[in-house]
């Protein structure tokens, strides 16, 4: 069975298309990747499926129920970690956990043995006393996963679990992501920039962008759809560049892309590619400054679909995460 | 939804009040101060000026009505920080009613309003404010309640509606300031001027000083039957409105 599928999905603001129809379906337990850049939808897609805004057009079930006209339903069996800190600042760590557990409807004893597993996952029982105004933004983020998955959901929505966490906490973050979904079954949905979170954790992955889902598939399979290597050359004008792309495109590699004066080109092999790239270089007359050669990642996978970089707008992640939380101040 | 179910959300969000009550204890109880100020030297000058015998007694039910609204309003309010902050997703992701929710916030607020109140009252008795009885004092806790539940929901549904920090100085210059002074709590509703006592009239806080007016100094204008039946009916469709409101949002 599904846990998740959408039909057609749309939201649009003021004409806008966050989200452009969108079909998705996630299986039972499977633990779900969507990847892109700033302002692809993927939060709108999330709040969606969550409930927490009607769909323009489309439709989607979670569990079997229908989103709009069963959200009540939805919402018992979901969790879900926000992008954005909803924590009462007012209040301590513990109390807010408490108060989840209780609108969750666990048992005291329940809700203090959660309290305590969770607390114990996010290093935070140290800190678990003080007001939440006092916490670092970090410190904020691991205390929204703690609570997200205080009542073990079936389906649990993370948007962008990860962000601003040192290196440490992420790893401690994964395993336990994978725990839940390997031991208690949870289907896991999680939004990322994070390439190697996505490679790492995601049995399959949508590549979003613009509100579409331009790539869906296994990140394996999105890597060897495009060769397993990549050659990086680097000519000496963008328009070197263009025109070099135009000539590998029609020469039939298996992928190519560019950007300024670099040109990346997918290959199944490259130490059997590289003299074909001289060859088709030597042709066209460009002139090669340097070549790299390096096996694939998800983020050629990325520039390949989306023509740029996942990472082109993102400064760095804490300022990033700075600026996320402070808009919601 | 089962009634124990409903009931422990309407209490969880009692409960996360009180805890943020807990925290603000001195800021609450510091904004006494004014009204009372206004009770003692507003009250002792118009009485004295005029020659209007018991002029504290006669506002001094009109000064709690106004800290109880402005209480309430403002609690009612604060759902619109709670948007703010991002906790409202907190609880409106929760599978709980959201009408209970509404509910749990209102009973929360108003509790609050009431100890406001009944701090109050208390204060302006030792201040040499002379009440009737005792047994009129412990039944003005009552009427404390549904004009807070009343204007907690009304704020409530306001928050649902507005957006920014400019809305919610509208609301309180706009709607507090008007309610609190066309409502007969610094003055006899009898000898007004048609424009006047119809505005009065209209008010609902008008009611609900009348009500304390009735239990604390044992004389109103309008019958207490009519203040009750205005004020429960006020608190009955503010409250339907805003748990309505409250239960369609989007954040
Ligand atoms: N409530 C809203 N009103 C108007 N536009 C909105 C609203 N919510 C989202 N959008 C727009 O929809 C687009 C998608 O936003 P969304 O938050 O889903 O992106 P995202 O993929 O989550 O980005 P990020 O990686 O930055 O979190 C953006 O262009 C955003 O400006
Ligand atoms: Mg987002």
């Amino acid at each position: 069975m599904n846990a998740i599928v959408t039909n057609q999905i749309t939201k649009s603001f003021n004409g806008f298309i966050a989200v452009n129809e969108i079909d998705i379906s996630v299986k039972e337990g499977e633990l779900f990747g969507l990847l892109g850049p700033n302002g692809a939808g993927k939060t709108t897609l999330i709040n969606l499926l969550s409930t927490m805004i009607r769909p323009t057009s489309g439709t989607g079930t979670v569990n079997g129920f229908d989103i709009v006209h069963d959200s009540a339903s939805v919402r018992a069996v979901i969790g879900v970690v926000f992008q954005g800190s909803t924590l009462d600042e007012q209040l301590t760590g513990l109390e807010n956990l408490d108060l989840h557990g209780r609108l969750y409807g666990l048992s005291a004893g329940l809700r203090k043995k959660r309290i305590d597993e969770v607390l114990d996952l996010v290093e935070l029982s140290h800190k678990s006393g003080l007001l939440v105004k006092t916490y670092s933004g970090g410190m904020i983020r691991r205390l929204e996963i703690a609570r997200g998955l205080m009542h073990h959901p079936k389906v649990l929505f993370l948007d962008e679990p990860t962000l601003g966490l040192d290196p440490q906490t992420r790893l401690h973050i994964w395993d336990y992501i994978r725990r839940l979904n390997r031991e208690e079954g949870i289907t896991i949905v999680l939004t990322t920039h994070y390439m190697e979170e996505a490679d790492n954790l995601c049995d399959r992955i949508a590549i979003v962008d613009n509100g579409r889902v331009v790539a869906l598939d296994k990140p394996e399979k999105l890597k060897s759809a495009l060769g397993s290597d990549v050659i990086i050359l680097t000519l000496d004008t963008p328009e070197d560049a263009k025109k070099f792309y135009r000539v590998c495109k029609e020469t039939g590699y298996v992928s190519a892309s560019t950007k300024d004066q670099t040109v990346y080109i997918s290959v199944k092999k490259s130490e059997e590619a590289v003299p074909e790239v001289f060859k088709t270089a030597f042709t066209s007359g460009t002139n090669i400054q340097s070549i790299t050669m390096r096996k694939s990642t998800l983020d050629d996978i990325f520039i390949h679909y989306t023509g740029r970089g996942i990472r082109d707008e993102l400064v760095d992640d804490i300022t990033y995460m700075k600026y996320k939380l402070q808009t919601k101040r | 939804m089962g009634a124990m179910l409903s009931f422990q959300t309407v209490y969880t969000m009692w409960l996360r009040e009180m805890l943020r009550f807990k925290r603000a204890k001195s800021r609450i109880v510091g904004s006494l101060a004014t009204p009372l100020f206004f009770l003692i030297i507003l009250g002792t000058a118009m009485g004295s000026s005029y020659n209007i015998e018991n002029y504290k007694e006669f506002m001094a039910p009109g000064i709690i009505a106004m800290v109880l609204l402005f209480s309430s309003i403002f609690g009612g309010v604060s759902v619109m920080w709670d948007r703010e902050f991002g906790f409202l997703k907190e609880i409106l992701i929760a599978p709980v009613n959201r009408f209970c929710i509404a509910l749990g916030k209102a009973f929360g607020g108003v509790t609050t309003a009431m100890i406001q109140g009944v701090l109050l009252m208390i204060i302006t008795n030792v201040f040499g404010v002379h009440y009737k009885s005792l047994l009129g004092m412990l039944l003005s806790i009552p009427i404390m309640f549904i004009i807070g539940i009343g204007f907690i929901s009304l704020g409530i549904a306001l928050a649902t509606k507005i957006e920014s920090h400019e809305g919610f100085q509208m609301v309180m210059s706009f709607l507090t300031m008007p309610l609190v002074l066309l409502s007969g709590a610094f003055f006899p509703l009898s000898k007004l001027p048609d424009w006047l006592r119809i505005a009065v009239h209209l008010n609902p806080l008008t009611y609900g000083v009348e009500a304390l007016r009735f239990t604390l100094i044992g004389e109103s204008e309008i019958p207490i039957v009519v203040c009750l039946v205005v004020l429960t009916s006020f608190a009955i469709t503010t409250t339907a409105i805003g748990g309505w409101l409250f239960g369609r949002m989007e954040v």
